[in-house]
């Protein structure tokens, strides 16, 4: 009888999990993904071009400071759980369409990333696509870090558009984290 | 609170937990009044489902009182009494808006997504108590739940009627009523319905509702055999008849109009395709045992529909294809889209035009699950469908 919690939780850090079709970017780690949602294309743009929005969704972007017009100060749960700080200037801004951004010198990381707006063809919405991509710090990639790094901005992706689909759609963010959301009892306090 | 969880293979326990609270906009707490436990639960206490944890608290039948409400509520007040879907549905996205909330796109927290997502292709639907791939959201076999998009989801229930009689909107009414809508019955019908249990039993009384000429059920627990008849079902026993014979010749030689599958994958668990290696390990790897949905296939007419609410989770075998596709058949399946049927059933009940109360056997105190989950796996003839009450 071992003592690890008994559970049969579906582990994400799993090999089943990798994606096979990893998309070669000129970063180390980078993914595109794609989601549909149900509001007009200029009501998410100008959400998102907010910058201050972000951590209201984002689980990756913990802070935005507006320095001016294009450029902000951000702190972002790195890989391995560490705070990242980056300066993010805008390099496009295209109204309800698209908006990209890239990090300047004296960040931590290496980061860009753009989004674009579309509207369905036949009047579902607004397809929605997020790029975002990331260097290591400091350019040495162990190999287990390379590992997570071709994962993380992926399931981040995943995971940011469909905070931000919830949000914009029914005005809120799902959760069933325990304890406050999904109250949890157990013997092996 | 006292609450009904999970803690390994037909290890479930009564525990003190911390009560839920407000924490979307949208959400309220409900004081649980009446719950149920439901036989894919027993998927559950065989610990045949991949995502559970220790602790997680089981159930999805359930109804009360409301107790606190969300800012971003303006429909539900405290003090309504409430029957709540077990399937948790936002009412916004695009499948919500076709009707379709078990499909719901928002209900699965983005951080429990990924897993029905590898398995299946998109995101499950969010569901209460009912693993972490359905987004581990607190079940109701306790004295409070949180319950997202309240506004959405659950149903008010006038005064005057009692817990018993409502209680089964939750899940197996709708589920009973969607499968028998999914035969696509005309005037007249013969459908064959496999598994009395109580889903089975309430397709049976909703097919009749729905038009059936003649319904013929089978099972092999005397009891259940005994309550399909009392609703005017023909009974066929499987381990006396040969089931296929016997309905060719009940039919003279047509085959049943439509058939239902009210048995799902025989408890030989989820079997999803390599999602995980712990995964394959808890569930004693095989593919979902689909012998029901087989000769569902086989003994349908030709042009005939296949109607599926029996829960299946990962992939079958030798499914006669030839045989569904050379008969010209119709498969209809899905989780039960509960929040759309609720008005219509609760009239139902109201007119007194359904009995939704003759397959309960056992009314228990909440503190009593633990016992009951045992009967009700073990005792399948005498235990039918408990319902527990919180003190």
């Amino acid at each position: 009888m071992t003592d690890r919690p008994i559970s049969t939780d579906a582990d994400v850090d799993s090999s089943a999990f990798r994606d096979s079709d990893l998309h070669e970017g000129r970063h180390a780690a980078d993914s595109l993904r794609a989601i549909l949602i149900r509001r007009p294309r200029s009501a998410l743009y100008n959400y998102w071009r907010d910058l201050l929005n972000l951590p209201v969704f984002s689980e990756t972007v913990k802070s935005v400071e507006v320095l001016d017009a294009t450029h902000s100060r951000w702190v972002v749960e790195g890989p391995g759980g560490k705070d990242v700080a980056l300066t993010s200037v805008v390099t496009e801004d295209l109204a309800d369409r698209r908006i990209a951004w890239t990090s300047t010198q004296g960040s931590d990381v290496d980061h860009e990333g753009w989004i674009e707006f579309r509207d369905h063809p036949f009047g579902r919405g607004t397809e929605v696509r997020l790029f975002i991509s990331y260097d290591p710090p400091g350019g040495v990639v162990g190999k287990a870090i390379a590992k997570v790094m071709q994962r993380e901005p992926r399931l981040q992706a995943r995971r940011e558009l469909r905070r931000f689909k919830q949000l914009m759609e029914t005005g809120e963010i799902s959760t069933s984290r325990a304890p406050d959301a999904a109250p949890r009892g157990s013997r092996h306090l | 609170m006292r609450a009904l969880t999970w803690h390994g293979k037909h290890n479930v326990q009564m525990d003190t937990v911390p009560d839920p609270e407000i924490i979307n906009p949208r959400d309220a707490i409900i004081r649980i009044t009446a719950t149920a436990i439901c036989g894919s639960d027993l998927h559950l206490y065989d610990s045949y489902i991949p995502g559970m944890s220790n602790g997680d608290i089981l159930g999805h039948e359930f109804m009360g009182e409301v107790v606190d409400v969300g800012r971003g509520n303006t429909s539900l007040k405290k003090g309504d009494r409430v029957v709540v879907p077990f399937v948790i549905a936002c009412g916004q996205c695009f499948f919500c808006q076709k009707s379709l909330p078990a499909a719901c796109d928002n209900s699965n927290p983005a951080d429990k997504a990924d897993a029905s997502e590898i398995a299946f292709g998109q995101v499950m639907t969010g569901a209460f108590g009912y693993s972490h791939l359905t987004g581990g959201y607190a079940g109701g076999q306790a004295e409070y739940a949180r319950v997202p998009y309240s506004d959405y989801g659950p149903i008010k229930i006038p005064d005057g009627v009692e817990d018993e009689k409502v209680l089964f909107l939750s899940d197996i009414f709708p589920t009973g009523w969607m499968a028998a809508e999914n035969c696509q019955i005309e005037r007249g019908d013969t459908v064959a319905v496999w598994g009395c249990g109580p889903v089975g039993l309430f397709a049976i009384k909703c097919a009749f509702l729905q038009g059936a000429g003649r319904v013929i059920a089978i099972d092999h627990h005397p009891n259940r055999l005994a309550l399909a008849r009392a609703n005017g079902a023909e009974v066929l026993n499987y381990h006396e008849v040969r089931v296929r014979e016997a309905l060719q010749e009940m039919t003279a030689g047509l085959g049943p109009d439509s058939c239902i599958d009210a048995v799902g994958m025989e408890s030989h668990g989820f079997s999803p395709d390599n999602i995980v290696d712990a995964v394959k390990t808890s569930t004693r790897m095989g593919t979902d045992r689909a012998h029901v949905l087989r000769e569902t296939i086989m003994a349908v007419r030709k042009g005939g529909t296949v109607s599926v609410p029996g829960v299946y989770g990962g992939f079958a075998d030798k499914v006669p294809v030839g045989a569904f596709m050379q008969k010209g058949l119709t498969l209809k399946t899905g989780q039960t889209h509960v929040q759309r049927y609720l008005p219509a059933l609760l009239e139902m009940i109201l007119d007194g035009r359904i009995d939704t109360t003759d397959l309960i056997s056992h009314r228990l105190p909440l503190e009593q699950a633990p016992e009951a989950y045992r009967n009700f796996k073990e005792n399948q003839n005498e235990w039918t469908k408990v319902v527990l009450h919180p003190e």
